[in-house]
């Protein structure tokens, strides 16, 4: 085992921790984290842009980029937060260029803006061109920046540091501090014991819990679960975002851009069926709606292709010169996956499992919550592991790639002024005993089950009966299966038991954190009976404000501080479910129509 | 012939054949090996199946203690470059249609970068590469309040090299850098052209004179393998080139 000394330590290295990064380095010393390189996180992945108020191209104002938030998430979203991030959102895109990113331009040579989904003129009155973007490869493009200035800067990176716990220690003050992180170095699989004063999560979503997800490989939930094992409750887990264009059948992202530059959904008939269900910004309506109505297209038989599963993403009236120029990426994938050729033939589209609107809770100052009113000293959070909440039950198109952005930038400055007026927490003893007896119990089991074959139950059921369409009945199904493999997941066994890469011992691990997380996602929906932006209840159809205009806060039982040690089971018996209120500044909640 | 149709499958896209294939593997055991060796595998293919879920199906399946990098399975991340069928290309964008499946498919680890283990390299040596040609962007003076004036013109000038993803298909592809681990090789230059032609970079002749070293764009040979590598169709030769030309005639 290795021991390192960090006032800030890092964890995780896509846009959120990058961002944490430039500003926490230059104020004091800082150890970045990440179990695959930094150019490799999924923010690389995103496409469409990142919305923000600058008025380049038509009259636009933070204000109206708050409310769209607001109303785009369904009236979950903390206010306070959502105004923050629309009025920081200017500032960070400026400061992206000043970083260097090369964003599309105007004639003028301002950064050209674009429509997206639920952003719009006025509160509500038309779609409004928001967006700032680079083609269809803006978070490329702001990854690539963010590392490009991580290099200028010197950043010190752990690359294939896959972290495993999180620790912490009670003072004498009876408060409970963040003292450090336990790492798994892949490439020799040594230990390491990170001692921090502050530590920032940025490790991303959890979309592989769903078996058809735009999301990475690697994104399995793993900060989420650290915190949670360690009894930091998870916010809101039951809202999971359900991207319309996936590609049908493989779940790869074609991004919402494709509409705002003017792509069309059709049903098998060639209908333009959004006409009917936002009958004012159509296609443009927010991804929820969108994937809902897609969904249904399909339920009630109007669904395209010999199995009638999926809709058609129609391009074929814009100029090729115009989507090469736009729409370069997400084209290809339909020419490179599907054999389809835009220009002249629709796409077939099919939503997929994109985002958690839920995490780990955060105030506005990213520091992480341990109950509704009191924070850990010493523990941020940021981007998709984080909820802050500016997503509510649905997020918005390109609301992510700034979130990343304006939270991540506020958990850098924060954890590194935290850093400077604090004392490093003393470690607890045997840091690294919890990892130790994970990794050697899964490493030293003879035979056992396959950790492939418990994820595929995992993800079937979870797309089965966890998907866009939500009933008691799909969920407690669920939940029967989930019930199943906490008990087989005691059982896995790999087969590579060296010490080199063994990515089959980390596939492993990450199975651990999305069975955990798949359980607190199904509890937390089967609770909430009604149906709010991303969670859809066919038994309870409609928004419930008296009952559920609430954040649902799940707790790891036995509750936190009664310790989690090497000898406790991996997993909870219970997941106990409180609430929190939304915070409401100026919009009262209201129908939401489009 | 290994590739036989075996039936239609259900609920997929267009109802797509499956057929068996052979994937002939490198394997390297660093706790066990002395030298890499190949091993094949008969995997069931979809016609939409990538080489990568091959590999998949084959570790998940036959062999967990295969090892591989990948996460994005898309194209964009750079995570999974190796030779398929000694070539350079990402196994999340290769079709195993497209490699024809009749024979045995080789997948090895990309060459010229220190082997680590099966399909895994050391990827140090390439991002140190990186690091020395500045990829950042350099400016003087004060900041203007708001961004940047830039013409899209300008702004197109360099976008083919902006594409890049770090994923070392083309550094690992060019006979120089097998020869010469010193020589900065494609990827390296590619990021500096990326700066060295935007309007708003003020760092160009620090890079050209990092460039102009007996390591840098001298040793490049034109043979065009780092182009064809280019997951992300990337005119490399080319950008090469226009640096040769930047030095010749300081004018970018």
């Amino acid at each position: 085992m290795q021991t390192h000394k960090y006032d800030v330590v890092i964890v995780g290295a896509g846009g959120a921790g990058m961002r944490a990064a430039l500003e926490s380095s230059t104020r004091t010393r800082t150890a970045v984290l990440t179990k695959l390189y930094p150019t490799r996180s999924h923010t690389g992945a995103a496409q469409g842009g990142m919305c923000a108020a600058l008025a380049n191209v038509e009259e636009d104002n933070w204000e109206w980029h708050t409310f769209d938030t607001v109303k785009g998430g369904d009236y979950l979203v903390d206010q306070d937060a959502a105004e923050i991030m629309c009025r920081e959102a200017i500032d960070a895109v400026i400061d992206l260029e000043k970083m260097g990113l090369p964003f599309n331009r105007t004639p003028e040579g301002k950064i050209d803006q674009r429509r997206f989904g639920g952003h719009t003129r006025n509160h509500g009155e038309a779609a409004v061109r928001r967006s700032c973007f680079a083609a269809d490869r803006t978070g490329h493009m702001i990854l690539q920046t963010l590392y490009q200035n991580c290099v200028k800067q010197g950043v010190e990176f752990f690359n294939e540091f896959y972290v495993l716990d999180l620790l912490m220690n009670t003072g004498a003050d009876g408060v409970e501090r963040a003292a450090g992180v336990v790492a798994y170095e892949l490439s020799t699989g040594e230990i390491h014991v990170f001692q921090a004063k502050s530590i920032v999560f940025a490790t991303g979503g959890t979309g592989k819990v769903f078996k058809t997800t735009s999301n990475a490989h690697t994104l399995t939930g793993d900060g989420m679960g650290v915190a949670f094992r360690r009894g930091i409750p998870l916010e809101d887990m039951e809202f999971f975002q359900f991207h319309p264009t996936g590609l049908a059948g493989l779940g790869i992202l074609l991004s919402e851009a494709a509409r705002g530059e003017g792509g069309i959904l059709r049903n098998a008939d060639g209908e333009r069926f959004m006409e009917r269900y936002a009958p004012t910004i159509k296609d443009l309506a927010p991804r929820d709606i969108v994937a809902r109505s897609m969904a249904n297209e399909v339920r009630e038989g109007r669904g395209a292709g010999p199995n009638k599963d999926y809709v058609l993403l129609d391009l074929t009236h814009l100029e090729p010169a115009h989507i090469d120029a736009k729409l370069p990426d997400i084209t290809e994938f339909a020419r490179t996956y599907l054999g389809v050729e835009p220009y002249t033939e629709p796409v077939p589209v099919y939503p997929t499992a994109h985002y958690a609107m839920g995490g780990v809770p955060t105030n506005v100052e990213t520091e992480v919550l341990r109950n509704n009113t009191d924070v850990v000293p010493g523990l941020y959070a940021a981007g998709e592991v984080a909820c802050v909440s500016v997503h509510g039950s649905n997020r918005l198109g390109t609301n992510s790639l700034l979130d990343i952005n304006v939270f991540g930038r506020r958990a850098g400055i924060a954890a590194a002024e935290y850093a400077a007026n604090a004392a490093f927490v003393e470690l607890p003893a045997n840091p690294s005993s919890l990892v130790d007896g994970m990794v050697e119990g899964i490493r030293g089991r003879a035979t056992g089950e396959r950790v492939a074959d418990l994820r595929k139950e995992l993800q079937e059921t979870m797309d089965r009966n966890v998907q866009v369409f939500r009933t008691e009945a799909s969920m407690k199904e669920a939940l029967g299966v989930i019930e199943e493999l906490k008990e087989r997941y005691a059982n896995v066994v790999v087969q590579d038991k060296g010490k080199r890469y063994n990515t089959d011992l980390l596939e492993a691990v990450e199975l651990g954190f999305l069975i955990e997380l798949a359980e607190v996602i199904t509890i937390g929906a089967l609770a909430r009976k009604e149906s709010r932006g991303g969670h859809f209840r066919e038994d309870y159809e409609a928004r419930d404000d008296v009952n559920f205009m609430r954040h649902t806060m799940a707790y790891r039982a036995p509750v936190a501080g009664e310790g989690f040690g090497a000898d406790s089971p991996l997993f909870s018996d219970e997941v106990r479910l409180d609430y929190k209120p939304v915070t409401v500044t100026r919009y009262q909640p209201m129908e939401r129509k489009y | 012939m290994t590739a036989t149709v075996e039936e239609k499958t259900e609920g997929k896209v267009g109802a797509v054949p499956t057929f068996t294939v052979t994937i002939r593997v490198a394997r390297y055991n660093p706790e066990a090996d002395t030298e890499p060796h190949f091993e094949d595998y008969q995997v069931t293919a979809h016609a939409t199946d990538r080489v990568l879920d091959a590999l998949h199906q084959i570790k998940w399946e036959q062999d967990g203690s295969l090892s591989f990098r990948r996460s994005c399975a898309h194209g964009v991340c750079g995570s999974d470059a190796m030779r398929i069928n000694g070539k350079n290309r990402l196994a999340c964008k290769t079709l195993i249609k497209d490699v024809n499946p009749d024979k045995p498919i080789t997948v090895e680890a990309i060459k010229g970068l220190p082997l680590e283990k099966d399909l895994i390299v050391d990827m140090e040596p390439f991002f140190d590469a990186y690091r020395e040609v500045m990829p950042f962007l350099v400016t003087t003076g004060n900041e203007p309040t708001r961004e940047r004036i830039q013409s899209q013109k300008d702004r197109d000038r360099f976008d083919d090299t902006t594409k890049c993803i770090l994923c070392a298909a083309c550094t690992t592809s060019c006979p120089v850098f097998w020869n010469d681990g010193q020589y900065f090789g494609p990827a390296a230059i590619v990021n500096a052209h990326r700066f060295i032609f935007d309007s708003r970079d003020e760092g160009g002749s620090q890079r050209l004179e990092i460039l102009n070293d007996k390591e840098g764009v001298w040793r490049c040979r034109t043979t065009f393998n780092c182009t064809d590598a280019c997951p992300r169709g990337i005119q490399v030769t080319q950008a090469i080139q226009e640096v040769k030309r930047a030095l010749l005639t300081s004018r970018f």
